[in-house]
């Protein structure tokens, strides 16, 4: 036998470390699926320059001046109208839930006072519980506003070459007028924050088994795959609220973070959320054969789950494609959620639309979980 | 056979016929028909990799077979293992339990999981017949193998199954321990369970009611353990003396001459037919030292035996 430094032996261990690796058919795929993934998340999907944000216009003044101030709005590419409410509440409901990111209401006589040069004022209202996605079309709106009646007017209104702005822009920043990104951050990171923990809490839950050799005992035992998962799942519940209580908490004495809403709305969406995230660590385990590969299908769903929820980047800014992948997480409408309910003080009828896709995510992963659910050795 | 006679009144315990197992390209059961009657124990014998265990399994319902069918505690095997697995305790080979968890703790889970009633008198009582009262509180991976053993063996039986599979569950226990052990399967057949044991040893193997003899997930042979050596037809010689391991060698390539095998001081040479065996053992019969006596198979050159004859087949 050879004594000391050998490099037969780092051979002989590197040759089995290979071998081993090519087995596990998953960590493989991991390996090679985790960068490309990441690769085009981050290069396509995110823009920290968010453009096409939805909005409301509501134009008292139909004139060819607020028409010509729309279109240059529109062909800024920063907002996509979607819709011109004929009241205010109207504009403000679909802010509440979430739906678009700005308001633009033009005056009457908007027109006739640009023409008489008498400043009209246009309000323009902000949803900036993201303040991200907010400050690139504010800080582009005067300038939007200018070029666009020059455009159209430079002929007749000579003095917009000159002098101060024709319209004086009125900004108002709603539900976090400081523009503090904590505000929107914690009420992000508590979706995160769940969604790792609670996932890992479930997805060993029967590769354990499998790997110390009990499951053999708990599958010879009569027990239903709906008792087992429904057992495995409701402990992590609490430990859910726990966290929930930790981060909350945190949020309001080191941040200062607001809670408009209700508390008990809050608990009732926590309480889906942190389901949704058991199940699918559940689910994991089911495909999974081995923790290793549990905890690394785990790490897979976090990415987008980080990337495409509009916890890192404003959710309307991405690219279409991106956005369809992100309504399916359910990170996304918990963060929608728990900012409305803290930010907004959203009511569970201006949240309707993102409490469903979380309920409809139970009833999915369950049927998945139940029917992955082997039930023998096989 | 005489396996069906002696329960043609009853029910069997277990009955299938055609079991079959197959993992991707390996046929791991072949066919297999079991009867096993009501109250009898029954050993299952076999090398590893023979079947043993992937049979155990597809019987409590752990394993779905891709043929065969049959009945287990009058239920279908394919289609109520809920049922079956009410009224079966399976002792796993390799113990299952939780680590992680007390002893009281374990049973009292495996109780719950049955829906048993009275349950804390229930575990208060297997903690004591285990004589693990005292040590209730102790984590259940901190036990040594047997008593590991006992502790999965007292957990399978808590809610008085009907029927016990047993897979190899002396592996790695101490002698006395495994008398024991055997000692509990033989008041519990007493009793009205029935016993399906899978095991190694010859000498566990004589103290079941039936035997099945397994290799290559086929059965080679089954029927009353008095009887297998017989059945099989096998001649056998004892010969004590000095030099037997030069004889013993110098047997071994004898035409007649199937097996030689050691038993402590003596050697048991076996062949299946009788007078080419005389023939064969002939030259050393004269000699003075050597003291010959013919005397009835056993199990272990039985199935040695058929394991030369399936070596054969498979070949």
């Amino acid at each position: 036998m050879r004594r000391g430094f050998s490099l037969a032996r780092i051979s002989a261990i590197l040759t089995k470390e290979f071998i081993q690796m090519r087995r596990d058919r998953m960590t493989f795929a991991m390996m090679i699926g985790i960068p490309i993934m990441q690769l085009i998340l981050f290069s396509y999907a995110i823009n920290s320059d968010p453009r096409h944000l939805p909005s409301a216009i509501i134009d008292r003044d139909h004139s060819a001046f607020s028409r010509a101030v729309v279109t240059a709005f529109a062909n800024s590419t920063y907002v996509d109208f979607i819709m011109a409410p004929q009241t205010p509440e109207e504009a403000e409901k679909a802010m509440l839930a979430g739906k678009i990111n700005f308001i633009f209401e033009i005056p009457e006589h908007f027109g006739r006072d640009i023409a008489r040069g008498t400043r009209p004022q246009m309000l323009i209202i902000a949803d900036a519980t993201d303040p991200s996605a907010a400050s690139g079309a504010l800080a582009a709106a005067g300038e939007i506003i200018n070029t666009g009646l020059a455009r159209e007017f430079s002929t007749a209104l000579a003095s917009l070459a000159t002098g101060p702005p024709p319209v004086e822009v009125v900004l108002q920043r709603r539900y976090n007028p400081a523009g503090i990104t904590q505000y929107n951050i914690i009420p992000g990171l508590l979706g995160i924050i769940l969604t790792m923990t609670m996932t890992l809490m479930t997805a060993v839950a029967l590769t354990r088994e499998t790997e110390r050799g009990t499951m053999e005992n708990l599958l010879a035992m009569p027990a239903r795959p709906l008792e087992v998962m429904v057992g495995k799942v409701l402990p992590y519940v609490l430990v859910g609220y726990i966290q929930i209580i930790v981060v909350l908490n945190a949020g309001r004495f080191l941040f200062d973070i607001p809670f408009e809403g209700s508390r008990l709305l809050f608990f009732w969406i926590s309480t889906l959320y942190i389901v949704v995230n058991l199940l699918i660590g559940f689910l994991f385990s089911t495909v999974a054969r081995t923790q290793m590969q549990a905890m690394q299908m785990m790490v897979f769903l976090l990415l987008p789950q980080i990337l495409l929820s509009g916890f890192m980047f404003p959710f309307r800014g991405m690219p279409g494609w991106a956005q369809v992948i992100g309504e399916v997480l359910p990170a996304t409408h918990y963060m929608r959620l728990v900012r409305g309910i803290m930010l907004k003080g959203s009511t569970r009828f201006d949240l309707i639309a993102d409490i469903w896709p979380l309920i409809a995510l139970i009833v999915v992963i369950s049927a998945l979980a139940l029917a992955r659910y082997r039930r023998t050795l096989d | 056979m005489t396996l069906q006679t002696d329960s043609a009144e009853q029910t069997p315990a277990i009955d299938v016929r055609g079991l079959t197992k197959i993992y991707g390209k390996r046929t791991v059961v072949d066919h297999f028909d079991l009867r096993v009657p009501k109250g009898a124990v029954y050993g299952f014998l076999g090398p590893n990799g023979s079947g043993k265990t992937t049979t155990l399994r597809m019987i409590c319902g752990l394993l779905k077979p891709e043929g065969g069918s049959g009945t287990c505690l009058g239920w279908d095997v394919i289609e109520q293992s809920d049922r079956i697995k009410t009224q079966v305790g399976y002792m796993t080979q390799r113990f299952s339990l939780w680590e992680d968890l007390t002893i009281a703790e374990n049973l009292d889970f495996v109780a719950r999981m049955y829906g048993l009633d009275n349950r804390k008198d229930r575990v208060k009582t297997a903690l004591k017949t285990l004589g693990l009262y005292e040590r209730k509180n102790q984590l259940a991976g901190t036990l040594s193998g047997g008593w590991k053993q006992r502790l999965a063996l007292s957990a399978c039986m808590l809610h008085d199954p009907k029927l016990l599979l047993l897979d190899e569950p002396t592996a790695g226990v101490d002698p006395k321990a495994r008398r024991e052990f055997w000692e509990t399967i033989h008041d519990l057949s007493d009793q009205g369970v029935t016993i399906l044991v899978s095991t190694h040893y010859m000498d566990e193997a004589v103290q079941c009611d039936f035997i099945a003899y397994i290799a290559y997930g086929k059965k080679l042979i089954d029927g009353p353990s008095g009887e297998i050596a017989r059945k099989i037809g096998l001649s056998t010689w004892k010969v004590e003396g000095p030099g037997l391991g030069a004889l013993s060698k110098a047997l071994k390539t004898t035409p007649g001459v199937e097996q030689v095998a050691r038993f402590g001081t003596s050697l048991h040479i076996s062949g299946p037919d009788k007078a080419a065996l005389e023939a064969a053992i002939a030259p050393w019969r004269d000699k003075k030292e050597l003291v010959w006596t013919p005397v009835t198979s056993g199990l272990e050159e039985a199935f040695i035996h058929l394991m030369k004859e399936v070596k054969d087949n498979f070949a």
